[in-house]
């Protein structure tokens, strides 16, 4: 009788990318649907742009590239970009800037590398710092939280507003948009005023900007979960917010009135989705136990450092390109030490 | 952690980086008694059954052979004899399908079997061991044809002389692999073969204690043997937890002692030496009566074979035959795999042979062994690394493997890999990464195979030159010298000029010549495959060579 041959070893394997990708979704559920909560469906409509376009955008490189096209859209990772960068950008970013990044991060960051796997940045921060340099106003014009917001814009205006590039009828942009607390408490600093004095301003809550400090537990609870699920594990988190807040606390120390605690930065801006979304990006990140500590307080840090004396309010994008540079290197001084080469010889 | 090991004596256990909780599938080969397989017509015995040089045939086509008969050694340091399993006629020495992940065939003597089962004479049977010289029991386990049963077939009996004080003797009945029982059943059924075979051991080499591991799935195998041991003797069995690979060799040593095996070394360095159960009650057999290795317990299992057990069968026996005795194939598999899952190899044909490192033939269904699709590219997700046992960064080894950059490759220690299967397991992307790390090692081995053959080439040509030059130049002072006695009474200035510029002419040419035949003695690799450009290049050189060659004739 004859048999198939097949290489060892001959098991039923537990794992797949796809449903690694399935699960990160998943984990980013919770954290979308508290920013839809507090910032309308604009959230919602820009995750249905950046996907479709984003899907769109790999099937058409994979046809030119002559590669299979099915069996890598199966595997999810164009979505998740997608996802990550529609909740990284304002809710009412015009749906052709979205596009943009998107092909951006699909064609240039991504596929133009020899797509999934051999990509050395973060293809959805690439797209975001990209449109950030090149069109800042609509990527800082964020929409205040649902609690503070004055003019709150119905599904139509928001749809309106995203396709039309201009603020709903009778309305400026100025009228309905608002600063993001880092950004809102860089501006006061920079003019000088206490922090004491400027957390007298009913925008803030416990941790952060109102609101806002909500979505970052969310994203949180997610995270957790893939540790739990063994999607990621701990150290590139843990080591990110030992350095933003290391940091912080360093400086808060020295001078509380004009550094903010370091909880306030756990719980604004990116910080808490960067941590356990964006810098554990397998693909990018470092791969050794030892490289992922290094890489992710060196995020941690730079985040801190950006944030601080920088010039931009929030820095995680940033940060994690800095670091996807470095990730080689630091995986190659950072090797294990293999069985048989130590000491251990009795 | 720490465990109680037999006599109440509680041991440390150490661990391994990694390693993999694997669903064992040990139950169905469990369900029936131990059986022995019948003789069928014919056996196919390969000349190469262990690590080594083949050996070579003592028989002839129409030679009758008995039971227990040497027919096969080698006077090669490394090698183990075979021996006919029954008695019969050889009915020829010929290339048959052998149980090799190549699939290639490999000399093999066939044997008719007469049905007799005649045995020869044997050896007398060695009963007060502790009195006889250990060179003489090392010459019987080597006449015995004893290799490792665990799979990894070394010739025992060169395992047993290190060279070395050894303190430790490990005896290795972790069988970690699913699937595979019959080391299990040989602990619950023969516990007196194996632990004669470890006194033999012990003896052999004046270690001071022996450790018996065995996983916690084989609770009987424990206990069996712990009721079987002497109250006064140096040997405990000691229960390590069931984590795969703690049966590979290293990785046992390193769970007992502690210790790890330096990379590239052996056992023996750190005064350990690690046995396999079935070795070594084949060793008590071949001491205590005698008894060749002819025959070994394998176990048949998977949803592909209609009554999944263990049998003691003779080596030879092909698969087909003995699956046929397991009840035959229920049309569940497509595929026949020769060891466990992990680090067998798929067979593509039946008519293969067991042979002394066959542990099991496993037929799984397609529930119990998926048929992966084909691969996506690596998300660098580290997952491998995170069960590799021997530490390595699979990621990076598989990034260079498919590059084909051997160095690097070697610089993440791919000599290390054990290719035990855990990273491949684990692989979100299905990639077959050990089959990558195989590659890449025999690719390694036949780059240094080529690097070795081209430095030899080069130093015996650049020997041949200077040897040349040397005649070349003793022959020129021989003739200065005659000249100079001669020129003594008439010297001719201008002619002896010319004869010079000659002279010199011809040394060249002849040099050119030497070096030319030097160069077609080395072997001709760099002009082999030669690109349109480059073969263009070579041509234009070999013009311009004839053209300087005309000129000076």
């Amino acid at each position: 009788m004859q048999f198939q041959t097949f290489s060892s070893p001959h098991t039923d394997r537990p794992n797949s990318v796809d449903k690694v990708m399935l699960q990160v979704i998943l984990a980013l559920l919770p954290g979308v649907l508290a920013m839809t909560w507090y910032f309308g469906p604009g959230v919602l409509i820009n995750i249905v742009i950046a996907t479709l376009s984003a899907v769109a955008f790999e099937a058409l490189v994979l046809k030119l590239r002559k590669r299979p096209v099915m069996p890598t859209l199966y595997d999810l990772s164009a979505v998740v970009t997608a996802i990550l960068f529609a909740i990284a950008v304002p809710p009412l970013l015009p749906w052709w800037l979205t596009v943009i990044g998107m092909a951006f991060a699909i064609i240039m960051v991504k596929q133009l590398y020899g797509g999934l796997g051999y990509n050395p940045f973060n293809p959805a921060m690439a797209a975001y710092v990209l449109l950030l340099i090149s069109w800042p106003i609509p990527m800082t014009s964020w929409l205040p939280p649902v609690v503070l917001s004055t003019n709150p814009l119905d599904f139509m205006q928001i749809v309106s507003a995203i396709f039309t590039g201009s603020p709903p009828t009778g309305l400026e942009w100025d009228a309905i948009t608002m600063a993001t607390p880092l950004d809102g408490m860089r501006t006061n600093l920079d003019q000088g005023q206490m922090i004491s004095e400027i957390f007298q301003s009913p925008v803030w809550g416990d941790f952060g900007g109102l609101g806002w400090e909500w979505v970052g537990n969310w994203f949180l609870m997610g995270g957790l979960w893939l540790i739990y699920k063994r999607t990621i594990t701990w150290h590139i988190p843990l080591a990110f917010f030992a350095g933003l807040t290391g940091l912080a606390m360093i400086t808060f120390l020295f001078d509380p009135e004009s550094y903010p605690f370091a909880l306030f930065h756990v719980f604004s801006g990116g910080a808490i989705l960067g941590a356990f979304f964006i810098a554990t990006d397998p693909v990018t990140a470092c791969t050794t136990r030892k490289g992922q500590l290094i890489y992710g307080v060196a995020i941690g840090m730079l985040v801190y450092v950006i944030r601080t004396w920088g010039g931009y309010p929030d820095a995680v994008a940033f940060a994690v390109l800095l670091l996807n540079m470095a990730a080689p290197t630091i995986d190659y001084y950072t090797r294990p030490q293999v069985f048989g080469h130590g000491d251990n010889h009795g | 952690m720490y465990v109680e090991s037999s006599k109440g004596k509680i041991r440390r256990l150490w661990d391994f980086h990694g390693g993999l909780h694997l669903p064992d599938n040990k139950r169905q080969s469990l369900q029936t008694d131990l059986t022995s397989a019948t003789m069928p017509a014919r056996l196919i015995l390969p000349l190469r059954q262990h690590i080594g040089e083949p050996a070579i045939p003592l028989v002839k086509p129409g030679d009758r052979v008995l039971k227990g008969e040497k027919i096969a050694d080698n006077t090669a340091p490394v090698c183990a004899p075979i021996h006919a399993p029954t008695s019969g006629i050889i009915k020829g020495i010929e290339a048959h399908s052998i149980p090799h992940p190549s699939g290639l065939n490999g000399p093999a003597i066939v044997l008719e079997v007469d049905g007799k089962d005649e045995w020869a004479d044997l050896p007398a049977p060695i009963n007060d061991f502790q009195n006889v010289d250990k060179s003489l029991l090392l010459q019987r386990i080597r006449e015995a044809g004893i290799v490792g049963l665990g799979g990894a077939t070394f010739p025992a009996a060169i395992k047993l002389n290190p060279g070395k004080a050894i303190r430790t003797l490990i005896i290795n009945g972790a069988e970690c692999e699913p699937f595979i029982t019959c080391d299990d059943l040989l602990m619950q059924g023969a516990p007196d073969r194996i632990l004669n075979g470890v006194r033999i051991l012990q003896h052999i080499l004046g270690a001071e204690e022996c450790l018996i591991g065995i996983e916690d799935n084989k609770p009987d195998a424990i206990s069996t043997l712990r009721s079987h041991l002497t109250d006064d003797e140096p040997i405990e069995v000691v229960r390590i937890p069931t984590l795969y690979p703690s049966g590979g060799e290293k990785q046992l040593i390193r769970i007992l002692t502690g210790q790890e095996v330096p990379s590239g070394g052996f056992p023996a360095q750190l005064g350990v030496i690690c046995h396999n159960v079935a070795t070594t009650a084949a060793i008590a057999d071949a001491v205590l009566e005698g008894r060749p290795l002819i025959s070994r317990l394998v176990t048949l299992t998977g949803e592909g074979i209609a009554n999944p057990c263990n049998m003691e069968v003779p080596l030879g026996i092909t698969a087909a035959d003995l699956i046929e005795q397991a009840g035959g194939y229920t049309g569940k598999s497509s595929q026949l795999i020769v060891g466990g899952p992990m680090m067998g190899f798929n067979l593509s044909t039946d008519q293969v042979p067991i042979t002394k490192g066959s542990n099991c033939l496993l037929a799984p269904s397609e529930e119990e062994v998926p048929t992966t699709g084909s691969a996506l590219a690596c998300i660098r997700c580290g997952r491998c690394a995170e069960v590799c046992p021997v530490n390595l960064l699979p990621q990076q080894m598989y990034w260079f493997s498919r590059a084909k950059e051997l160095e690097k490759v070697q610089d993440y220690n791919l000599f290390d890999c054990i290719e035990c299967g855990c990273c491949s397991h684990v692989c979100p992307s299905h990639i077959p990464l050990v089959h990558y790390f195989r590659f890449a090692k025999t690719e390694s081995w036949a780059k240094e195979k080529e690097l070795q053959a081209a430095d030899h080439a080069k130093k015996r040509h650049d020997f041949r030159i200077a040897r040349l030059e040397r005649l070349d130049a003793e022959r020129k002072a021989r003739l200065r010298k005659k000249k100079e006695d001669l020129g003594k009474k008439k010297p001719v200035k201008p002619a002896a000029k010319g004869e010079d510029a000659k002279k010199a002419a011809i040394e060249a040419a002849m040099k050119r010549a030497a070096t030319k035949k030097a160069a077609q003695q080395s072997p001709p690799k760099n002009t082999d495959n030669l690109t349109p450009a480059q073969q263009k290049q070579v041509d234009a050189v070999d013009k311009h060579r004839a053209e300087t060659t005309a000129d000076q004739e």
